[in-house]
């Protein structure tokens, strides 16, 4: 049965580092300890429940890589319930477990807003070298690096029916949310000419279904580490989006995303309708496609557009709507909200793309694009084009081409600064950033289902949070109030 | 695709009411006119804060592959 779509997101930054030991791993260290210096966070992560490796098919397949835990990079755990640290050679932002798709809006554009922060903490350090950071996805080289998913689902769904049921909607979503790109990388297009793709990702996807996450990339990711109850939960990891810096985009993602799983659970999505006979292929068709009207070939032999699947999927999820409503979404009005803005994308991607110009990544950054061509009459192999796709991902105010595009908004910047050092309300991730902000010295290290306590005497004490529904700000309201210090607080726990 | 076509047929009118739907006014009209000169003064913006030597700036940009 459905549950609460719970959801989070991860973001590995572009970097690039100027000057004196300019290499990117203490570039990224860099970042992250700046920030950490600056707003005085000591708490460190705890690794002990970290299980990378375990997959939801069950087994371990012969060959595969599973991802390596590293433990001495930078790494920090804010007061808003966010993980910042350092993950391969890249600086990482985590959100807080968020309880809608529109809260999530705000904690990833928090997340930016730290970056930010980051860049001016660590330019204000003597004798360092200069760090930039992109929210994109890719080097222009073969290169990649993730925008990461999650979302809270009930264990009790067979993985098999969560592959089948979200293969055709990650194969096609990137119709609204691809953030666009100029030109190729991969060997995925042969020889094939592609001058701008939708998104940024997709060509480097090879599986359908597998645990890497660095390599021979699944469109289905199998880890199985939930952070919280095994018995209940499952944290569906989902690895093949971009990173958005359009609002809408990520709301769209992310909300069109929780619903098609909500279907899964209720077993109201029928995808056996637009099974796809070659996803890996069908991705990149559909990144390569700017008409949205390339044909895919079904399990069937009949084919589809990725548009139709998308109103295929749309009408089922009306119909969800309209028997169980959208509850497990998030409070009214959310879950229309996703509904109706995801109908009106769909019909101006159908009708007139360019109507969408203020509201979806790859639409701005074409836009952008075709008119800086119409000026300067550029070839589309013109370094200029290349360097607009990145400098639309630059966080730096004065750089940022996505910044001067008169984005629509759907979080106020007031809101997103709240973000910066408050957590969600209704997550467990209350729980975690008040304790942090309340009682800095005494959490000693954190991690998603549990804090570990350091209260001066006898051994260290571990509270753990399973579920990621409770340690709410209702939850956890009288409690907070009655606890002079974080002794009381655990006496109080264990009673 | 029958059942679609239905479908379909019900999504403009939800949208104009619910969207801002930007038309792409004809370039003579006032609109039109603003839009352009919207445009063209974005690209002189663009102009100034584009990196200088875009060649060496996109060679340079190298990472390291993540997740």
């Amino acid at each position: 049965m459905a549950i609460p779509k719970v959801c989070g997101i991860e973001t590995e930054y572009g970097i690039h580092a100027t000057g004196p030991d300019a290499n990117p791993v203490s570039a990224s260290s860099l970042l992250v300890n700046a920030y950490a210096a600056e707003v005085d966070r000591r708490t460190g992560w705890d690794f002990e429940d970290e299980t990378p490796d375990k997959d939801a098919r069950g087994y371990a397949r012969e060959g595969a890589m599973p991802p390596m835990v590293e433990t001495h990079l930078a790494n920090t755990v804010l007061t808003n319930g966010a993980r910042y640290y350092v993950d391969h050679a890249h600086p990482e932002y985590s959100t807080p477990e968020c309880i809608d798709p529109l809260e999530l809006v705000c904690h990833d554009k928090a997340g930016e807003a730290i970056i930010r922060r980051s860049m001016v903490a660590a330019a204000n350090l003597p004798t360092q070298p200069v760090v930039i950071a992109y929210k994109n996805n890719s080097d222009g080289k073969g290169n990649s690096y993730g925008c990461h998913e999650n979302y809270l689902m009930d264990r009790q769904v067979p993985f098999a029916n969560v592959v089948a049921g979200v293969i055709p909607h990650f194969v096609t979503r990137q119709i609204f949310a691809g953030s666009g790109k100029v030109g190729t990388e991969t060997t995925a297009f042969g020889s094939e000419r592609v001058h701008f793709q939708i998104s940024q990702r997709s060509e480097f996807f090879e599986e359908m279904v597998g645990l890497e996450t660095t390599l021979k990339r699944p469109i289905v990711n199998t880890r199985d580490e939930p952070h919280a109850d095994p018995k209940r939960f499952r944290r569906l990891h989902v690895i093949v989006g971009d990173a958005n810096l359009a609002e809408v985009a990520t709301f769209l993602k992310v909300g069109t995303t929780s619903v098609v799983l909500a279907m899964i659970e209720d077993d109201m999505l029928p995808y056996k309708d637009f099974t796809l006979a070659d996803p890996v292929r069908a991705m990149h068709h559909v990144s390569a496609d700017l008409s949205l009207t390339r044909p895919l070939r079904r399990a069937d032999g009949s084919s589809i557009t990725a548009l139709e699947i998308q109103w295929e999927i749309f009408a089922a999820a009306r119909r969800y709507a309209k028997e169980r409503g959208l509850e497990v979404i998030g409070e009214e009005p959310v879950g229309d909200m996703v509904l109706d803005r995801w109908e009106a994308v769909l019909h101006g991607l159908e009708t007139d793309p360019g109507s969408l110009v203020h509201q979806l990544d790859w639409v701005a950054k074409h836009h952008l694009i075709e008119a800086y061509r119409d000026r300067h009459g550029c070839d589309w192999d013109d370094h200029r084009l290349a360097a607009l796709d990145l400098q639309y991902h630059d966080l730096r105010p004065e750089r940022s081409l996505f910044a001067r595009l008169s984005m629509e908004r759907l979080v106020s910047d007031e809101e997103i600064t709240a973000a910066i050092t408050e957590p969600p309300r209704k997550t467990r991730a209350w729980f975690r950033g008040r304790c942090l902000a309340r009682w800095p010295d005494a959490v000693v290290t954190a991690n998603w289902d549990s804090l570990v306590f350091d209260l001066g005497a006898d051994p260290l004490r571990r509270v753990p949070m399973m579920d990621p529904l409770k340690g709410t700000a209702d939850h956890t309201a009288s409690l907070f109030e009655a606890c002079e210090n974080p002794t009381e607080l655990l006496d109080r726990l264990s009673s | 695709m029958a059942e679609r076509e239905q479908k379909r047929r019900t999504a403009p009118s939800r949208t104009e009411t619910e969207v801002e739907v930007e038309e792409e006014p004809a370039p003579s009209s006032p609109r039109g006119e603003k839009l352009k000169a919207d445009l063209d003064d974005l690209l002189d913006e663009i102009d100034e804060v584009l990196e200088d030597n875009a060649e060496e700036f996109v060679r340079n940009y190298v990472q390291k592959g993540g997740q």
